[in-house]
């Protein structure tokens, strides 16, 4: 169970349980009308369906702060719709569905440690290091000499994801993504 | 000093300069007006127990004062007449863009006034200090312009309650309903692009007010709002100890079920409306008029320290 909250602590970017489900307070805003009672105005986002909605509090209402925590987890292996990984700590195994996983999975490599996001020990997402390495397995030959232009390319990576790189890249080499835009950010000499 | 508090309060440099000259302008303005300067206790045993305004307790028993207003009316009742004070007032709990736990309030009383005479004070007061610091390029709030000089706007809050919100609040309305379309679908709609007055509360929502004598499911109490801004709060002064009493019994009971805290009667503040004859008093949020006359959008830059920077 999460610490017991009063309305007096909500601000942005606390986290609550309502209804059986962790929210974000995306924007807070605290009003008083002349005489009137202080209310507390939230945008909350459901943090499992990402659903936003407005809601307003009064003084005197209580709340439950969500439990939640984040574990480093490593990446073991997917077998169709489940991936699973090792909580680092505990070295128990623990299984995500494809959905939690999201987008993350484009740039998810066997033995690749992530911060996984727990709801009541319950994974709901995960954050990958800001920075990964990840092979060129296929890419058209590029045009020699075209290093300048800053044209680029598709080229496919290990795990099948498809991302832009500069002519020059070749199959087989190594490259660093920035996690945070899905973007190229150069080529690691291996 | 930390380099970042440096920068924080060098840039607010502007909106200082700007509060400075609203309080000396302020003050002139009473002083033509013939208000005499006062100054009431911060530190206080009995705070005026309103349901909703929470006071800050400290070590020794006292509170801090949330509002000036019972020790200038006892000095009303001792025979003060014109009177004017720029103080700081303390209220737990409330922070935001518009509200600090600790605040500069305006308050002014005259005696022998109804509110309507008040609002004729606001619109003089307002109108003086606009004048004298309006930029040529005149004043702005979110983009939008603003004027002090042509007509104010002024609706009953029932007209405003129905125009707004589509309901008619009655002498006692639901007060989540009141509050939260008050915050929420009327005060925005208030003071565009002049100030505007809003007046005669429902009777539940007042109070240290009188009832109007000619309508009493209201009380003679008024806001000032200016783009959406509730600047100031006022009212005929209610002056009937029993009727006083009876309401504070009431809200001691509030609170004592809402906080846990059970306040004292203010003995001595009743005991000095045996002797109060009719006058009003109208508090302004100083934070808030700097604010709109600065051209910023939160009260944070218009005080050196917000109560974060400790």
């Amino acid at each position: 169970m999460g610490s017991v909250l009063t309305a007096g602590d909500l601000r942005k970017g606390l986290k609550l349980e309502i209804d059986g489900d962790p929210y974000l307070i995306v924007d807070f805003e605290f009003t008083k009308p002349g005489k009137g009672q202080a209310l507390y105005r939230c945008r909350l986002r459901n943090m499992i369906t990402g659903i936003q909605f407005d809601r307003t509090y009064r003084s005197g209402e209580k709340f439950t702060a969500a439990d939640l925590e984040e574990q480093d987890m490593q990446f073991l292996y997917s077998a169709g719709e489940t991936y699973h990984f090792m909580n680092m700590s505990s070295f128990e195994q623990i299984e995500m569905p494809a959905a939690v996983v999201g987008d993350a999975a484009s740039f998810l490599t066997e033995n690749l440690v992530v911060a996984a996001l727990l709801f009541q020990g319950r994974p709901i997402g995960l954050t990958l290091p800001n920075f990964v390495e990840l092979k060129i397995v296929t890419s058209a030959p590029g045009i020699k000499g075209d290093t300048a232009s800053g044209a680029t390319k598709p080229a496919t990576l290990e795990t099948g994801h498809v991302i832009q790189v500069p002519l020059f890249v070749e199959e087989g080499e190594t490259v660093r993504i920035d996690t945070r835009t899905g973007q190229y950010v150069e080529r690691v000499k291996g | 000093m930390e380099i970042a508090e440096r920068e924080i309060l060098h840039s607010k440099r502007h909106f200082l300069e700007t509060r400075c000259r609203v309080l000396r302008l302020i003050r002139a303005f009473f002083e033509k007006e013939g208000f005499l300067e006062v100054e009431t206790p911060i530190l206080t045993a009995a705070p005026a127990p309103e349901v909703h305004i929470r006071p800050v307790p400290t070590t020794t028993g006292l509170f801090l004062s949330t509002s000036p207003e019972l020790h200038m009316k006892r000095m009303l009742a001792a025979g003060f007449e014109k009177i004017f004070q720029i103080t700081r007032s303390f209220r737990a709990g409330e922070r935001g863009r518009l509200h600090h736990p600790e605040f500069a309030i305006l308050e002014w009383y005259r005696a022998g006034a109804d509110y309507k005479d008040l609002q004729e004070d606001c619109q003089r007061l307002v109108r003086f200090t606009c004048r004298a610091i309006t930029p040529k390029s005149g004043l702005h709030f979110q983009g939008m312009p603003l004027d002090f000089e042509g007509p104010w706007e002024r609706y009953s809050v029932r007209e405003a309650v129905r125009k707004f919100a589509g309901w008619d609040p009655g002498p006692d309305p639901d007060q989540d309903r009141f509050d939260i379309d008050m915050t929420q679908k009327i005060e925005k709609n208030l003071g565009f692009p002049a100030p505007c007055i809003l007046e005669d509360y429902p009777r539940s929502q007042a109070a240290l007010a009188r009832i109007k004598p000619s309508e009493p499911e209201v009380a003679e109490r008024f806001e000032l709002f200016w783009a959406g801004i509730e600047l100031a709060n006022g009212f005929s002064e209610l002056t009937d100890p029993k009727e006083q009493r009876i309401r504070f019994q009431s809200a001691i009971e509030k609170k004592e079920q809402f906080e846990g805290t059970r306040y004292p009667l203010p003995e001595a503040f009743l005991t000095s409306l045996e002797h109060l004859h009719p006058c009003a008093g109208v508090a302004l949020g100083v934070d808030r008029l700097v604010m709109l006359l600065a051209g910023t959008e939160g009260i944070d830059d218009v005080v050196a320290f917000t109560p974060e920077m400790g």
